[in-house]
Protein backbone atom coordinates (compact mmCIF):
# COMPACT_ATOMS: atom_id res chain seq x y z
CA UNK A 1 0.00 0.00 0.00
CA UNK A 2 1.20 3.39 -0.74
CA UNK A 3 -1.00 5.59 0.57
CA UNK A 4 0.35 8.67 2.58
CA UNK A 5 -2.12 9.72 4.91
CA UNK A 6 -1.45 12.55 7.21
CA UNK A 7 -2.90 10.09 9.95
CA UNK A 8 -0.59 7.74 8.82
CA UNK A 9 2.77 10.00 8.75
CA UNK A 10 1.88 11.54 12.54
CA UNK A 11 1.84 8.36 14.17
CA UNK A 12 5.16 7.40 12.87
CA UNK A 13 6.46 10.48 12.98
CA UNK A 14 5.59 10.08 16.67
CA UNK A 15 7.07 6.85 17.24
CA UNK A 16 9.97 7.27 15.63
CA UNK A 17 10.69 10.60 17.34
CA UNK A 18 10.19 9.00 20.68
CA UNK A 19 11.98 6.03 20.05
CA UNK A 20 15.13 8.30 18.87
CA UNK A 21 15.35 10.61 21.54
CA UNK A 22 14.06 8.40 24.75
CA UNK A 23 15.59 5.46 23.77
CA UNK A 24 18.53 5.87 21.55
CA UNK A 25 19.53 9.26 22.31
CA UNK A 26 20.29 8.58 26.21
CA UNK A 27 22.16 5.33 25.69
CA UNK A 28 24.42 7.69 23.26
CA UNK A 29 24.90 9.83 25.89
CA UNK A 30 25.64 7.34 28.70
CA UNK A 31 28.33 6.10 26.02
CA UNK A 32 30.02 9.42 25.60
CA UNK A 33 30.26 10.68 28.74
CA UNK A 34 31.21 7.40 30.32
CA UNK A 35 34.45 8.88 28.43
CA UNK A 36 34.26 12.42 29.84
CA UNK A 37 36.74 13.83 32.59
CA UNK A 38 34.62 14.69 36.35
CA UNK A 39 34.03 17.94 37.28
CA UNK A 40 32.52 18.90 40.33
CA UNK A 41 30.76 22.37 39.48
CA UNK A 42 28.81 20.77 36.09
CA UNK A 43 29.25 17.14 37.06
CA UNK A 44 30.42 16.55 33.43
CA UNK A 45 34.04 18.40 31.65
CA UNK A 46 33.95 17.56 27.71
CA UNK A 47 37.28 16.23 27.74
CA UNK A 48 38.42 12.46 26.26
CA UNK A 49 39.63 10.41 29.00
CA UNK A 50 39.57 6.37 29.59
CA UNK A 51 39.75 7.21 33.34
CA UNK A 52 37.03 5.96 34.47
CA UNK A 53 37.46 3.21 33.02
CA UNK A 54 40.96 2.77 34.65
CA UNK A 55 39.51 3.57 37.78
CA UNK A 56 36.81 0.97 37.18
CA UNK A 57 39.68 -2.19 36.41
CA UNK A 58 42.42 -0.82 39.33
CA UNK A 59 41.29 -0.32 42.44
CA UNK A 60 38.35 -1.15 44.79
CA UNK A 61 35.17 -1.20 41.94
CA UNK A 62 36.74 -4.35 40.46
CA UNK A 63 36.49 -6.08 43.19
CA UNK A 64 33.08 -4.87 43.81
CA UNK A 65 32.48 -5.87 39.64
CA UNK A 66 33.95 -9.20 40.34
CA UNK A 67 31.69 -9.88 43.73
CA UNK A 68 28.20 -8.55 41.85
CA UNK A 69 28.93 -11.48 39.34
CA UNK A 70 29.46 -14.26 41.89
CA UNK A 71 26.81 -13.16 43.67
CA UNK A 72 24.25 -12.49 40.58
CA UNK A 73 25.72 -16.32 39.66
CA UNK A 74 25.15 -17.49 43.27
CA UNK A 75 22.03 -17.20 43.29
CA UNK A 76 21.20 -18.09 39.36
CA UNK A 77 22.97 -21.86 40.63
CA UNK A 78 20.38 -21.80 43.47
CA UNK A 79 16.93 -20.70 41.49
CA UNK A 80 18.42 -23.75 38.72
CA UNK A 81 18.97 -25.87 41.44
CA UNK A 82 15.00 -25.70 43.37
CA UNK A 83 13.52 -24.56 40.34
CA UNK A 84 14.68 -27.49 38.04
CA UNK A 85 13.16 -30.41 39.89
CA UNK A 86 9.99 -28.52 40.84
CA UNK A 87 9.57 -27.51 37.55
CA UNK A 88 10.42 -31.31 36.69
CA UNK A 89 7.40 -32.43 39.45
CA UNK A 90 5.26 -30.38 38.28
CA UNK A 91 5.29 -30.91 34.62
CA UNK A 92 5.23 -34.68 34.80
CA UNK A 93 2.30 -34.73 37.43
CA UNK A 94 -0.79 -36.17 35.82
CA UNK A 95 -2.60 -33.61 38.54
CA UNK A 96 -5.67 -32.23 37.67
CA UNK A 97 -4.56 -28.70 39.39
CA UNK A 98 -1.58 -28.67 37.62
CA UNK A 99 -2.53 -24.99 35.59
CA UNK A 100 -3.34 -23.98 39.22
CA UNK A 101 -0.41 -24.78 40.80
CA UNK A 102 1.92 -23.42 38.17
CA UNK A 103 -0.07 -20.03 38.49
CA UNK A 104 0.88 -20.04 42.19
CA UNK A 105 4.04 -19.91 41.56
CA UNK A 106 3.40 -16.47 39.78
CA UNK A 107 1.13 -14.90 42.10
CA UNK A 108 3.75 -13.01 44.39
CA UNK A 109 5.18 -12.11 41.40
CA UNK A 110 2.26 -9.92 41.21
CA UNK A 111 3.16 -7.10 44.29
CA UNK A 112 6.14 -5.37 44.09
CA UNK A 113 9.70 -6.98 44.22
CA UNK A 114 10.60 -4.32 46.62
CA UNK A 115 7.72 -5.03 49.00
CA UNK A 116 9.09 -8.80 48.27
CA UNK A 117 12.54 -7.50 49.63
CA UNK A 118 11.07 -6.35 52.62
CA UNK A 119 9.54 -9.38 53.44
CA UNK A 120 12.94 -10.82 53.47
CA UNK A 121 14.03 -7.97 55.60
CA UNK A 122 11.53 -8.51 58.13
CA UNK A 123 12.03 -12.08 58.15
CA UNK A 124 15.60 -11.88 58.57
CA UNK A 125 15.70 -8.56 61.18
CA UNK A 126 17.28 -9.37 64.86
CA UNK A 127 13.96 -9.99 66.10
CA UNK A 128 11.98 -11.48 63.03
CA UNK A 129 10.72 -14.66 62.62
CA UNK A 130 13.52 -17.15 62.06
CA UNK A 131 15.64 -15.48 64.88
CA UNK A 132 12.69 -15.49 67.38
CA UNK A 133 11.98 -19.07 66.55
CA UNK A 134 15.94 -20.06 66.59
CA UNK A 135 15.65 -18.65 70.37
CA UNK A 136 12.50 -19.87 71.46
CA UNK A 137 13.96 -23.45 70.80
CA UNK A 138 16.67 -22.80 72.18
CA UNK A 139 19.59 -23.32 69.81
CA UNK A 140 20.72 -20.11 70.14
CA UNK A 141 20.40 -17.71 72.91
CA UNK A 142 21.60 -14.09 71.37
CA UNK A 143 20.10 -13.07 67.91
CA UNK A 144 22.33 -14.15 64.78
CA UNK A 145 23.29 -10.91 62.23
CA UNK A 146 21.23 -12.58 59.61
CA UNK A 147 20.56 -9.05 57.86
CA UNK A 148 23.81 -7.27 56.04
CA UNK A 149 25.56 -10.29 54.52
CA UNK A 150 26.21 -11.79 51.56
CA UNK A 151 24.10 -14.50 52.28
CA UNK A 152 20.80 -12.05 53.07
CA UNK A 153 21.49 -11.00 49.23
CA UNK A 154 21.41 -13.86 47.78
CA UNK A 155 18.19 -15.23 49.69
CA UNK A 156 16.52 -12.15 48.32
CA UNK A 157 17.28 -12.97 45.42
CA UNK A 158 16.45 -16.57 44.93
CA UNK A 159 13.03 -15.30 46.53
CA UNK A 160 12.50 -12.26 44.08
CA UNK A 161 13.42 -14.63 41.14
CA UNK A 162 12.69 -17.83 41.31
CA UNK A 163 9.79 -17.39 39.49
CA UNK A 164 11.17 -16.43 36.06
CA UNK A 165 13.52 -19.70 36.53
CA UNK A 166 10.46 -22.03 37.10
CA UNK A 167 8.21 -20.72 34.38
CA UNK A 168 10.70 -20.97 31.29
CA UNK A 169 11.56 -24.80 32.68
CA UNK A 170 8.02 -25.65 33.14
CA UNK A 171 7.22 -24.65 29.68
CA UNK A 172 10.29 -26.54 27.86
CA UNK A 173 9.05 -29.31 30.38
CA UNK A 174 6.24 -29.67 29.60
CA UNK A 175 6.52 -29.65 25.60
CA UNK A 176 9.28 -32.68 26.43
CA UNK A 177 8.26 -35.56 24.86
CA UNK A 178 8.77 -38.65 27.43
CA UNK A 179 8.90 -41.29 25.09
CA UNK A 180 12.58 -40.57 24.69
CA UNK A 181 13.15 -41.63 28.21
CA UNK A 182 11.59 -45.05 27.97
CA UNK A 183 13.51 -45.23 24.48
CA UNK A 184 16.59 -44.46 26.38
CA UNK A 185 15.85 -46.82 29.53
CA UNK A 186 14.78 -49.94 26.73
CA UNK A 187 18.36 -49.58 25.47
CA UNK A 188 19.98 -49.93 28.62
CA UNK A 189 20.61 -46.24 29.64
CA UNK A 190 20.62 -45.75 33.51
CA UNK A 191 18.66 -42.69 35.58
CA UNK A 192 21.62 -41.16 35.06
CA UNK A 193 22.63 -41.18 31.72
CA UNK A 194 19.39 -40.92 30.50
CA UNK A 195 19.25 -37.48 32.43
CA UNK A 196 22.44 -36.23 30.75
CA UNK A 197 22.50 -37.30 27.04
CA UNK A 198 18.54 -37.13 27.05
CA UNK A 199 16.69 -34.85 29.83
CA UNK A 200 19.46 -32.29 30.56
CA UNK A 201 20.23 -31.59 26.40
CA UNK A 202 16.41 -31.67 25.49
CA UNK A 203 15.58 -29.22 27.95
CA UNK A 204 18.26 -26.54 28.09
CA UNK A 205 16.54 -23.70 25.87
CA UNK A 206 14.54 -23.47 28.94
CA UNK A 207 17.82 -23.53 31.42
CA UNK A 208 19.41 -21.07 29.36
CA UNK A 209 16.26 -18.59 29.47
CA UNK A 210 16.01 -19.35 33.28
CA UNK A 211 19.38 -18.15 33.77
CA UNK A 212 19.26 -15.52 31.46
CA UNK A 213 16.36 -14.02 32.86
CA UNK A 214 17.41 -14.28 37.07
CA UNK A 215 21.05 -13.29 36.24
CA UNK A 216 20.22 -10.01 34.38
CA UNK A 217 17.63 -8.74 36.93
CA UNK A 218 20.04 -9.68 39.45
CA UNK A 219 22.43 -7.34 38.53
CA UNK A 220 20.06 -4.31 38.17
CA UNK A 221 18.17 -5.04 41.32
CA UNK A 222 20.39 -2.48 43.48
CA UNK A 223 17.79 -2.23 46.27
CA UNK A 224 18.00 -5.97 46.97
CA UNK A 225 21.78 -5.63 48.09
CA UNK A 226 21.68 -2.19 49.38
CA UNK A 227 18.43 -3.17 52.06
CA UNK A 228 19.48 -6.94 52.73
CA UNK A 229 23.53 -6.35 52.44
CA UNK A 230 23.45 -2.85 53.83
CA UNK A 231 26.70 -1.43 51.89
CA UNK A 232 27.99 -1.18 48.89
CA UNK A 233 27.86 -4.77 47.45
CA UNK A 234 27.53 -4.88 43.81
CA UNK A 235 28.02 -2.79 40.68
CA UNK A 236 24.40 -1.74 40.41
CA UNK A 237 25.23 -0.07 44.29
CA UNK A 238 27.87 1.83 42.81
CA UNK A 239 25.69 3.25 39.60
CA UNK A 240 23.28 4.30 42.41
CA UNK A 241 25.17 5.78 44.39
CA UNK A 242 27.16 7.59 41.53
CA UNK A 243 24.11 8.92 40.37
CA UNK A 244 21.20 9.64 43.27
CA UNK A 245 23.24 8.94 46.85
CA UNK A 246 26.55 10.10 47.33
CA UNK A 247 26.96 13.45 48.09
CA UNK A 248 29.86 13.62 45.89
CA UNK A 249 28.57 12.13 42.47
CA UNK A 250 30.83 11.52 39.82
CA UNK A 251 28.54 10.91 36.68
CA UNK A 252 31.10 9.86 34.02
CA UNK A 253 32.71 6.75 36.48
CA UNK A 254 28.31 5.88 36.85
CA UNK A 255 27.82 5.63 33.25
CA UNK A 256 31.48 3.67 32.94
CA UNK A 257 30.14 1.19 34.93
CA UNK A 258 26.93 1.05 33.22
CA UNK A 259 28.49 1.01 29.95
CA UNK A 260 30.32 -1.95 31.12
CA UNK A 261 27.26 -3.81 32.30
CA UNK A 262 25.28 -3.17 29.47
CA UNK A 263 28.00 -4.89 27.44
CA UNK A 264 28.04 -8.10 29.95
CA UNK A 265 23.94 -8.02 29.41
CA UNK A 266 24.54 -7.55 25.18
CA UNK A 267 26.69 -10.67 25.52
CA UNK A 268 25.12 -12.43 27.24
CA UNK A 269 22.23 -11.60 25.24
CA UNK A 270 23.60 -12.58 22.03
CA UNK A 271 25.09 -15.85 23.25
CA UNK A 272 21.33 -16.66 24.48
CA UNK A 273 20.04 -15.67 21.22
CA UNK A 274 23.08 -17.70 19.38
CA UNK A 275 22.47 -21.27 21.46
CA UNK A 276 18.70 -21.34 20.95
CA UNK A 277 19.17 -20.93 17.39
CA UNK A 278 21.67 -23.45 16.97
CA UNK A 279 19.53 -25.78 19.29
CA UNK A 280 16.99 -25.27 16.49
CA UNK A 281 18.80 -26.26 13.51
CA UNK A 282 20.82 -28.95 15.63
CA UNK A 283 17.79 -30.39 17.56
CA UNK A 284 14.76 -29.65 15.78
CA UNK B 1 4.66 -42.08 36.40
CA UNK B 2 2.77 -41.04 39.23
CA UNK B 3 3.89 -38.05 41.26
CA UNK B 4 5.11 -39.56 44.64
CA UNK B 5 4.47 -38.42 48.08
CA UNK B 6 8.28 -37.29 48.51
CA UNK B 7 7.73 -35.35 44.97
CA UNK B 8 4.50 -33.88 46.13
CA UNK B 9 6.61 -32.53 49.79
CA UNK B 10 8.98 -31.02 48.02
CA UNK B 11 6.85 -29.01 45.50
CA UNK B 12 5.07 -28.31 48.81
CA UNK B 13 7.99 -27.12 50.50
CA UNK B 14 8.85 -24.51 47.56
CA UNK B 15 5.05 -22.91 48.00
CA UNK B 16 6.21 -22.66 51.33
CA UNK B 17 9.63 -20.42 50.49
CA UNK B 18 7.53 -18.94 48.51
CA UNK B 19 4.83 -17.80 50.20
CA UNK B 20 5.81 -17.56 53.73
CA UNK B 21 7.75 -14.14 53.71
CA UNK B 22 4.17 -12.65 52.81
CA UNK B 23 1.78 -14.68 54.80
CA UNK B 24 4.58 -13.39 57.65
CA UNK B 25 4.43 -10.06 56.98
CA UNK B 26 0.21 -9.81 56.70
CA UNK B 27 -0.11 -11.51 60.06
CA UNK B 28 1.90 -9.19 62.20
CA UNK B 29 0.85 -6.68 60.09
CA UNK B 30 -2.21 -6.85 62.64
CA UNK B 31 -0.07 -7.69 65.70
CA UNK B 32 -0.39 -4.98 68.65
CA UNK B 33 3.87 -4.49 68.67
CA UNK B 34 5.56 -2.61 66.27
CA UNK B 35 8.57 -4.94 65.60
CA UNK B 36 9.07 -8.78 65.98
CA UNK B 37 7.67 -11.68 65.42
CA UNK B 38 6.10 -12.36 68.85
CA UNK B 39 2.53 -12.15 68.90
CA UNK B 40 1.00 -9.19 71.23
CA UNK B 41 -2.61 -9.73 70.30
CA UNK B 42 -4.67 -8.41 67.49
CA UNK B 43 -5.11 -4.95 66.44
CA UNK B 44 -5.62 -2.04 63.57
CA UNK B 45 -3.50 0.32 64.60
CA UNK B 46 -0.75 -0.05 62.14
CA UNK B 47 -3.04 0.35 59.91
CA UNK B 48 -4.46 3.48 61.11
CA UNK B 49 -1.48 4.65 61.22
CA UNK B 50 -1.17 4.58 57.45
CA UNK B 51 -3.90 6.35 56.64
CA UNK B 52 -2.69 8.89 58.65
CA UNK B 53 1.08 8.72 57.65
CA UNK B 54 0.67 11.92 54.71
CA UNK B 55 4.47 10.31 53.46
CA UNK B 56 3.04 7.39 52.24
CA UNK B 57 -0.44 8.52 51.43
CA UNK B 58 1.49 11.20 49.32
CA UNK B 59 3.50 8.39 47.61
CA UNK B 60 0.19 6.69 46.15
CA UNK B 61 -1.56 9.26 45.12
CA UNK B 62 1.77 10.08 43.28
CA UNK B 63 1.78 6.44 42.36
CA UNK B 64 -1.70 6.12 40.97
CA UNK B 65 -1.66 10.18 39.40
CA UNK B 66 1.56 8.50 37.13
CA UNK B 67 0.27 4.79 36.59
CA UNK B 68 -3.10 6.20 35.32
CA UNK B 69 -1.75 9.38 32.67
CA UNK B 70 1.34 7.05 31.67
CA UNK B 71 -0.80 3.88 31.17
CA UNK B 72 -3.49 6.05 29.24
CA UNK B 73 -0.85 7.71 27.15
CA UNK B 74 1.50 5.10 26.43
CA UNK B 75 -1.55 3.14 25.05
CA UNK B 76 -2.82 5.92 22.87
CA UNK B 77 0.71 6.27 21.41
CA UNK B 78 1.11 2.81 21.44
CA UNK B 79 -2.20 1.76 19.72
CA UNK B 80 -1.53 3.96 16.83
CA UNK B 81 2.20 3.36 15.90
CA UNK B 82 1.31 -0.79 16.81
CA UNK B 83 -1.70 -0.36 14.00
CA UNK B 84 0.67 2.01 11.41
CA UNK B 85 3.18 -0.31 11.52
CA UNK B 86 0.96 -3.62 10.86
CA UNK B 87 -0.85 -2.08 8.12
CA UNK B 88 2.29 -0.06 6.04
CA UNK B 89 5.66 -1.06 4.51
CA UNK B 90 7.92 1.71 4.36
CA UNK B 91 11.38 2.84 5.17
CA UNK B 92 12.69 2.52 8.70
CA UNK B 93 10.10 -0.33 9.82
CA UNK B 94 12.89 -2.57 10.95
CA UNK B 95 14.62 0.02 12.44
CA UNK B 96 11.87 1.04 14.77
CA UNK B 97 11.17 -2.56 15.55
CA UNK B 98 15.16 -3.28 16.63
CA UNK B 99 14.89 0.23 18.50
CA UNK B 100 11.65 -1.61 20.30
CA UNK B 101 13.60 -4.71 20.87
CA UNK B 102 16.95 -3.18 22.48
CA UNK B 103 14.13 -1.43 24.72
CA UNK B 104 12.33 -4.29 25.94
CA UNK B 105 15.96 -6.27 27.12
CA UNK B 106 18.13 -2.96 28.07
CA UNK B 107 17.10 -2.99 32.21
CA UNK B 108 15.41 -0.72 34.24
CA UNK B 109 18.83 0.50 35.84
CA UNK B 110 20.36 1.25 32.54
CA UNK B 111 17.16 3.15 31.31
CA UNK B 112 17.13 5.17 34.10
CA UNK B 113 20.40 6.92 34.11
CA UNK B 114 20.50 6.88 30.87
CA UNK B 115 17.03 8.74 30.53
CA UNK B 116 18.75 10.88 33.82
CA UNK B 117 21.67 11.88 31.72
CA UNK B 118 19.32 12.91 28.28
CA UNK B 119 17.05 15.52 31.16
CA UNK B 120 20.10 17.14 32.68
CA UNK B 121 21.50 17.45 29.20
CA UNK B 122 18.26 19.42 28.58
CA UNK B 123 17.95 21.24 31.66
CA UNK B 124 14.53 19.45 32.45
CA UNK B 125 13.91 19.94 36.46
CA UNK B 126 13.42 15.88 37.79
CA UNK B 127 9.50 15.65 38.69
CA UNK B 128 6.30 14.93 37.21
CA UNK B 129 6.86 15.17 33.62
CA UNK B 130 10.08 13.39 33.29
CA UNK B 131 9.14 10.61 35.35
CA UNK B 132 5.84 9.80 32.94
CA UNK B 133 8.72 10.24 30.00
CA UNK B 134 10.05 7.68 31.55
CA UNK B 135 7.12 5.17 32.16
CA UNK B 136 5.73 5.92 29.05
CA UNK B 137 8.87 4.30 27.66
CA UNK B 138 9.51 1.81 30.09
CA UNK B 139 6.17 0.69 28.85
CA UNK B 140 5.73 1.21 25.06
CA UNK B 141 7.50 -2.00 24.05
CA UNK B 142 4.77 -3.78 26.27
CA UNK B 143 2.28 -2.12 24.64
CA UNK B 144 3.13 -2.86 21.18
CA UNK B 145 3.95 -6.36 21.56
CA UNK B 146 0.21 -7.15 23.10
CA UNK B 147 -1.20 -4.90 20.20
CA UNK B 148 1.15 -6.99 17.79
CA UNK B 149 0.16 -10.04 18.63
CA UNK B 150 -3.66 -8.94 18.73
CA UNK B 151 -2.83 -7.66 14.86
CA UNK B 152 -1.43 -10.40 13.87
CA UNK B 153 -4.79 -12.39 13.07
CA UNK B 154 -6.72 -9.27 12.13
CA UNK B 155 -8.49 -9.73 8.66
CA UNK B 156 -7.18 -7.19 6.45
CA UNK B 157 -9.66 -7.77 3.85
CA UNK B 158 -12.11 -6.02 6.35
CA UNK B 159 -9.81 -2.63 6.25
CA UNK B 160 -10.36 -2.63 2.14
CA UNK B 161 -13.86 -3.85 2.54
CA UNK B 162 -14.26 -0.23 4.64
CA UNK B 163 -11.85 1.78 1.95
CA UNK B 164 -14.25 0.63 -0.78
CA UNK B 165 -17.24 1.64 0.74
CA UNK B 166 -15.63 5.09 1.11
CA UNK B 167 -14.55 5.13 4.62
CA UNK B 168 -11.19 7.61 5.23
CA UNK B 169 -8.14 6.60 7.45
CA UNK B 170 -9.78 8.23 10.37
CA UNK B 171 -12.94 6.47 10.16
CA UNK B 172 -11.61 3.00 9.41
CA UNK B 173 -9.28 3.54 12.76
CA UNK B 174 -12.51 4.56 14.53
CA UNK B 175 -14.84 2.66 13.46
CA UNK B 176 -13.25 -0.68 12.11
CA UNK B 177 -9.51 -1.33 13.30
CA UNK B 178 -10.49 0.01 17.09
CA UNK B 179 -13.67 -1.90 18.13
CA UNK B 180 -12.01 -5.31 16.81
CA UNK B 181 -8.82 -4.72 18.81
CA UNK B 182 -10.48 -3.06 22.14
CA UNK B 183 -9.70 -6.48 24.32
CA UNK B 184 -6.00 -6.07 23.92
CA UNK B 185 -5.92 -1.94 24.21
CA UNK B 186 -7.64 -2.75 27.47
CA UNK B 187 -5.01 -5.52 28.00
CA UNK B 188 -1.72 -2.92 27.30
CA UNK B 189 -3.24 -0.20 29.59
CA UNK B 190 -3.88 -2.65 32.11
CA UNK B 191 0.01 -4.24 31.74
CA UNK B 192 0.86 -0.68 31.73
CA UNK B 193 -0.55 0.51 34.88
CA UNK B 194 1.08 -2.24 36.74
CA UNK B 195 4.52 -2.20 35.08
CA UNK B 196 4.17 1.72 36.28
CA UNK B 197 2.84 1.19 39.37
CA UNK B 198 5.50 -1.24 40.01
CA UNK B 199 8.58 0.62 39.31
CA UNK B 200 11.21 0.68 41.75
CA UNK B 201 14.06 1.34 39.73
CA UNK B 202 13.69 3.83 37.31
CA UNK B 203 11.69 6.70 39.75
CA UNK B 204 15.18 6.90 41.88
CA UNK B 205 16.63 7.73 38.58
CA UNK B 206 14.21 10.22 36.96
CA UNK B 207 12.36 11.91 39.57
CA UNK B 208 13.40 14.16 42.25
CA UNK B 209 12.48 14.65 45.64
CA UNK B 210 9.52 17.39 44.21
CA UNK B 211 7.71 14.11 42.94
CA UNK B 212 7.99 10.99 44.69
CA UNK B 213 6.11 8.02 44.11
CA UNK B 214 5.37 5.11 47.04
CA UNK B 215 8.30 2.75 46.03
CA UNK B 216 10.21 5.75 46.85
CA UNK B 217 8.78 6.70 49.69
CA UNK B 218 8.72 2.94 51.22
CA UNK B 219 12.41 2.79 50.20
CA UNK B 220 13.47 5.48 52.23
CA UNK B 221 10.93 4.37 55.37
CA UNK B 222 12.50 1.06 55.47
CA UNK B 223 16.47 1.33 54.85
CA UNK B 224 16.74 2.40 58.39
CA UNK B 225 14.51 -0.66 59.74
CA UNK B 226 11.39 -2.29 59.98
CA UNK B 227 7.81 0.09 60.27
CA UNK B 228 4.71 -1.87 60.81
CA UNK B 229 2.62 0.88 58.75
CA UNK B 230 4.54 -0.75 55.81
CA UNK B 231 3.20 -4.33 56.59
CA UNK B 232 0.03 -2.99 56.14
CA UNK B 233 0.71 -0.88 53.06
CA UNK B 234 2.35 -4.27 51.77
CA UNK B 235 -0.86 -6.06 53.29
CA UNK B 236 -2.73 -4.28 51.11
CA UNK B 237 -0.94 -3.80 47.84
CA UNK B 238 -0.78 -7.96 47.67
CA UNK B 239 -4.76 -7.59 48.52
CA UNK B 240 -5.43 -5.33 45.62
CA UNK B 241 -3.20 -7.80 43.68
CA UNK B 242 -4.60 -10.66 44.20
CA UNK B 243 -7.84 -8.82 43.27
CA UNK B 244 -6.70 -7.51 39.72
CA UNK B 245 -4.93 -11.12 38.95
CA UNK B 246 -8.56 -13.12 40.03
CA UNK B 247 -10.45 -10.61 37.53
CA UNK B 248 -8.40 -10.41 34.89
CA UNK B 249 -8.29 -14.19 35.06
CA UNK B 250 -12.38 -14.47 35.14
CA UNK B 251 -12.26 -11.97 32.43
CA UNK B 252 -10.14 -13.92 30.27
CA UNK B 253 -12.25 -17.49 31.02
CA UNK B 254 -15.24 -15.26 29.95
CA UNK B 255 -13.65 -14.08 26.82
CA UNK B 256 -12.89 -18.11 25.74
CA UNK B 257 -16.09 -19.13 26.14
Amino acid sequence: MKEQSLFHKVTIGIIVLWLLLFALIPNIIMFVVSFMEYDSSSFVKAVFTLDNYKQFFSDNYFKIFINSFKIAAIATLLCLFIGYPFAYILARSKSRYKGLLALLVVIPYWTSALIRTYAIFYMLSANGLINTILIKIGIIDAPLKLLYTEGAVIFGFVYTLLPFMILPLYATIEKFDFKYIEAAQDLGASKIRTFYHIILPLTSPGIIAGVVLVFLPALGLFYIPNLLGGKTMMVSNIIQEQFITSVIQNWPLGSAASVLITVVMGLMIWAYYKSSKSFQTKVL
Amino acid sequence: MKTSKLQWSYIFLVYVFLYLPLIILIIFSFNEAPTGAVWKGFSLKWYDKLFHSSTLITGLINSLLIGISSATLVTIIGTLSAVTLFRFKFFGKNFIISLLYILIMSPEIIMGISLLLLFKFLSLSLGFQTLLITHITLCLPFVMAVLFTRLSNFDIHIIEAAKDLGANELQTFFHIILPSIFPAVVAAWILSFTISMDDSICAFFTSGPRFEILPQKIYAMVRTGVKPEVNALSTIIFGVSMLIVIVTQIMLKERKR
